[in-house]
């Protein structure tokens, strides 16, 4: 089958909807594909509140926040339970498959939102047997949100990303026993809320420097040993035999860039390379959210999804956008930048991510200081300002954070 | 005139296929493992080697390049993938470079065809990520990859259409009075303790542990590329797998006798084979792992497969290393013993053909399209790191998949670099819905290793 749009958005989750309403609004034709039957993507297993704050001004579970998001979208095209099997940059066109069998998609602007996979702990090559029990935290909350099944009865977290902080609390909810949270980095994974609320008031330990070293059991998880790490090295006399059925890992996302790589311009953590204005190294293909980089937020990925769908319609209609004049280039103290080129037209709002926690942090554009964040930590992102006015924003711009101490 | 193979392995299920062309002979299959090719042959690395290491007058010798060739006509009736990638043995020193012209001599006497020594430039150019310390290296185009469970998912799928019985999860203790007129054992790990119960008397065995690491970096090789062989084997490998990830492996470590079981990586284990596949090949990039395991193969202290025939039963014993290119040149010899034995009679009606499970993925459009007309299944992806439909899944369930491994390697869905997050409750459903099995019923692999445990509040 043969299809036209203006804009053409891949996937349908929290950043996909927000560029199908940001394209819509600004009046183009879109459609959508999605390899699931609905929108919503991970919004939909996340039962949990914390989401809306930015985008609605109020706390949302994830179903509640697709829900009235789904309501704002009202009517487009779509194709679910869609596979794009491959994009052809050059001549603005992709083939998808579905029961329908092969359609072929031409687009006059592309927004990718394929978001993230989580990393298995299986690539964590740690030795020892290979039974059934270990879980991501993602498939682990899809078991017992979604099909309410229970992945065992005593469980431990290996890492303390959000997600497995909450399924921490959530397991804990339907009566798994937690056995203990544990993350090889000196500081916490995820955000500091969910420490709060998902393990200090569960009594559910955190242990720091400390992570799974060898698996047991030869059908079914039967435990694990665990040691404490000094500089990475696994202290011997720290080892300790902890029983469990279940392990839940939370040890990362990546960004889901699969169908575009070699094609699409990324980074060594293979998020996309987008400007101020969501655009990639092609004129008419923009993207957003987690394949971007890892948000904290969902809101954010909705935020930068509709800056994306604004700016697709905006070169779909024939219009033009301003070139890319800046590089912002990461260096001491700052692992992750969200957007990575500017056009200096206007100020806009980037994400950061420091390398280490920092009592307080000082974020520098070409060495100058621009703020300061009180308690830095990777686990959760700095938003920063870029002003064409203020700063320099030309050429090589270079970003770095130096730790103070208060 | 019934027949019983012990084992439905590589050699097993290639020798009851061979025995189904014959009039009159029922065979019966029968294997431990709750699935077929779970054994030693899914504990190797999937190479069909061309058969220039094994020292000529051995037994291996004998059948490993014979049994290289008869792989290409396996695969054409099987509808099994199979590579011919070739390999390259790498050598980096003059002392090296004599093992090589060893290597061609083993070569020439065992009927190696096409081997070459190859110069440092041409081995980069055919293998550019090779380590530039590299002075020299040994071409040969016959090596091959295969995925070794879908050799014998495939020859026993065969076999069952030609009349053969298969019984999974039987374990047979004993070959002592066994109802059967012949008996084939081809037990692997176990075939020394199975030859002894029938009162054949074999070098024992014991298990050798290989460990692998498998990453998401297709394409760093294309060739099997080799160290020069020692006395202890064929050493750590980097090889391509035919489902276009990155192997590396395997380690070689002699465990007691009764480690049978014991699959367990190690953290010595791991860390030498990093060590040593980045000899070869330096830009393995760890960040990209997909996953380790280990498999055990049964080794002997001839170091050399042991094949004792008589008029009531063959045992095949130590089928190491190249246990599983000489498969094929093995199982005709044994089922031509049986035959001339039995005095049996080839049958007309053999059917040597078996289609594989449709992959939409690597299809063209219109055969695409007319497949999803005909089975909209096929064009609804669940796997996507690897890109299979619900109809593949659905496919290999009817095939003969019963746990979550079964569709793992009869499909390559949960095979990806995700490793099942996304789409292991997909694929739970679709095995709900065609087994009418319930999510706790439903294992891993092993008996036991259920994948969920209770319901929710």
């Amino acid at each position: 089958m043969k299809m036209k749009y203006d804009v053409v958005v891949l996937g349908g989750g929290a950043a996909g909807m927000g560029a199908v309403l940001g394209a819509k609004e600004n009046g183009a034709s879109v459609l959508l594909i999605e390899r699931e039957a609905s929108t919503g993507g991970v919004l939909n297993q996340c039962i949990h509140t914390g989401f809306g704050l930015h985008v609605f001004k109020t706390e949302l579970t994830g179903p509640e926040y697709h829900e009235i998001y789904k309501d704002k979208m009202g009517n487009f095209d779509a194709l679910y339970e869609t596979m794009v099997l491959s994009i052809d940059f050059d001549n603005d066109r992709m083939k998808a498959m579905n029961s329908d069998g092969i359609h072929d998609i031409e687009y006059e602007a592309l927004v990718l939102a394929t978001g993230a996979r989580e990393r298995p702990f299986e690539s964590l090559r740690i030795p020892g047997t290979r039974p059934a029990g270990i879980f991501t935290a993602g498939l682990a909350q899809k078991f017992v949100n979604l099909e309410n099944h229970l992945p065992g009865h005593r469980a431990i977290i290996v890492g303390s990303g959000d997600i497995g902080m909450i399924m921490a609390r959530r397991l804990t909810l339907e009566g798994v026993e937690i056995e203990g949270v544990y993350e090889i980095m000196p500081y916490p994974g995820g955000l500091t809320r969910n420490i709060a609320q998902c393990l200090e008031d569960f009594n559910i330990p955190l242990h720091l420097s400390t992570s799974v070293i060898k698996i047991h059991g030869k059908r079914r998880l039967e435990g694990v040993t665990v040691s404490k790490f000094e500089n990475g090295v696994p202290l011997k006399e720290s080892e300790r035999f902890v029983e469990c059925d279940t392990l839940v890992a939370s040890v990362g996302l990546i960004p889901e860039n699969d169908l575009v790589k070699r094609k699409i311009e990324m980074g060594s953590d293979e998020g996309i390379f987008v400007d101020d204005l969501m655009r990639t190294n092609y004129e008419n293909v923009f993207a957003c959210g987690n394949n971007v980089c890892i948000h904290d937020l969902v809101d954010f990925a909705t935020v930068e999804g509709e800056m994306a769908g604004r700016n697709a319609a905006v070169i779909a209609k024939g219009g033009s956008l301003p070139p890319r004049i800046g590089f912002l280039s990461p260096k001491e103290g700052i692992r992750i930048v969200s957007a990575r080129y500017t056009t200096a037209t206007a100020p806009f709002k980037i994400y950061i991510r420091v390398d280490r926690p920092m009592e307080i942090a000082t974020v520098n554009v070409n060495g100058k200081a621009i703020k300061a964040a009180v308690n830095a930590k990777p686990s959760e992102m700095i938003e920063v300002t870029l002003d064409p006015k203020k700063h320099d924003l030309k050429g090589k711009v270079e970003l770095s954070a130096k730790g103070v101490k208060r | 005139m019934k027949i019983a193979v012990i084992g439905a392995g590589v050699v097993g299920s290639l020798i009851a296929r061979n025995l189904t062309r014959y009039k009159d002979v029922d065979v019966e299959i029968f294997e431990k493992l709750p699935d077929v090719g779970w054994g030693v042959t899914k504990a190797n690395s999937g190479v069909i080697h061309a058969g220039y290491d094994d020292e000529p007058e051995t037994v291996r010798a004998k059948y490993c390049a014979h049994g290289n060739a008869l792989y290409t006509k396996l695969s054409e009736e099987l509808g099994f993938p199979l590579k011919r990638t070739g390999s390259l043995v790498v050598a980096f020193n003059q002392e090296d470079i004599k093992i090589l012209e060893e290597l061609v001599d083993y070569g020439k006497k065992n009927g190696v065809e096409g081997l070459k020594i190859l110069s440092k430039y041409e081995s980069l150019e055919k293998e550019p990520n090779l380590s530039r310390e590299v002075v020299a290296s040994l071409w040969a185009p016959s090596t091959g990859i295969v995925g070794p469970w879908e050799v014998a998912q495939s020859v026993v799928e065969n076999a069952v259409k030609n009349g053969a019985k298969l019984h999974l999860s039987t374990e047979i203790k004993s070959l002592r009075a066994l109802p059967f007129d012949f008996v084939i054992n081809a037990s692997g790990l176990w075939a020394d303790e199975l030859a002894k119960s029938a009162g054949v008397k074999v070098t024992p065995l014991h298990p050798r542990k290989g460990e692998y690491i498998l990453l998401d970096q297709p394409q760093l090789v294309k060739t099997v590329v080799f160290p020069v062989p020692s006395k202890a084997g064929k050493g750590i490998l980097v090889l391509p797998t035919i489902h276009d990830t990155l192997l590396l492996g395997p380690t070689s470590e002699d465990l007691p006798p009764d480690y049978k079981e014991r699959t367990e990586t190690t953290i010595e284990g791991l860390a030498k084979i990093v060590e040593n596949a980045r000899k070869l090949v330096p830009s393995i990039n760890l960040s990209k792992s997909i996953r380790t395991f280990a498999g055990l193969r049964p080794e002997n202290e001839l170091k050399d497969f042991v094949i004792v025939k008589d008029d009531k039963m063959v045992n095949i014993v130590a089928t190491r290393s190249p246990g599983l290119t000489s498969a094929p040149a093995i199982a005709e010899d044994v089922a031509l013993w049986v035959a001339d034995i039995k005095k049996l009679k080839l049958r007309s009606d053999f059917d040597p053909y078996r289609k594989p499970i449709p992959r939409p993925y690597e299809m063209e459009d219109d055969e695409r399209n007319a497949l999803i007309k005909k089975e909209p299944a096929f064009g609804r992806v669940i796997c996507r790191c690897n890109k299979v439909t619900e109809g593949e899944v659905v496919e290999a369930i009817r095939r003969g998949a019963r746990t979550l491994d079964g569709v793992k390697l009869r499909t390559t869905a949960m095979f990806g670099r995700c490793q099942g997050s996304f789409c292991t409750v997909n694929i739970m459903k679709i095995m709900k819905k065609e087994l009418g099995e319930e999510f706790e019923e439903m294992e891993k692999n092993l008996l036991g290793s259920q994948v969920v445990d209770g319901v929710s509040r």
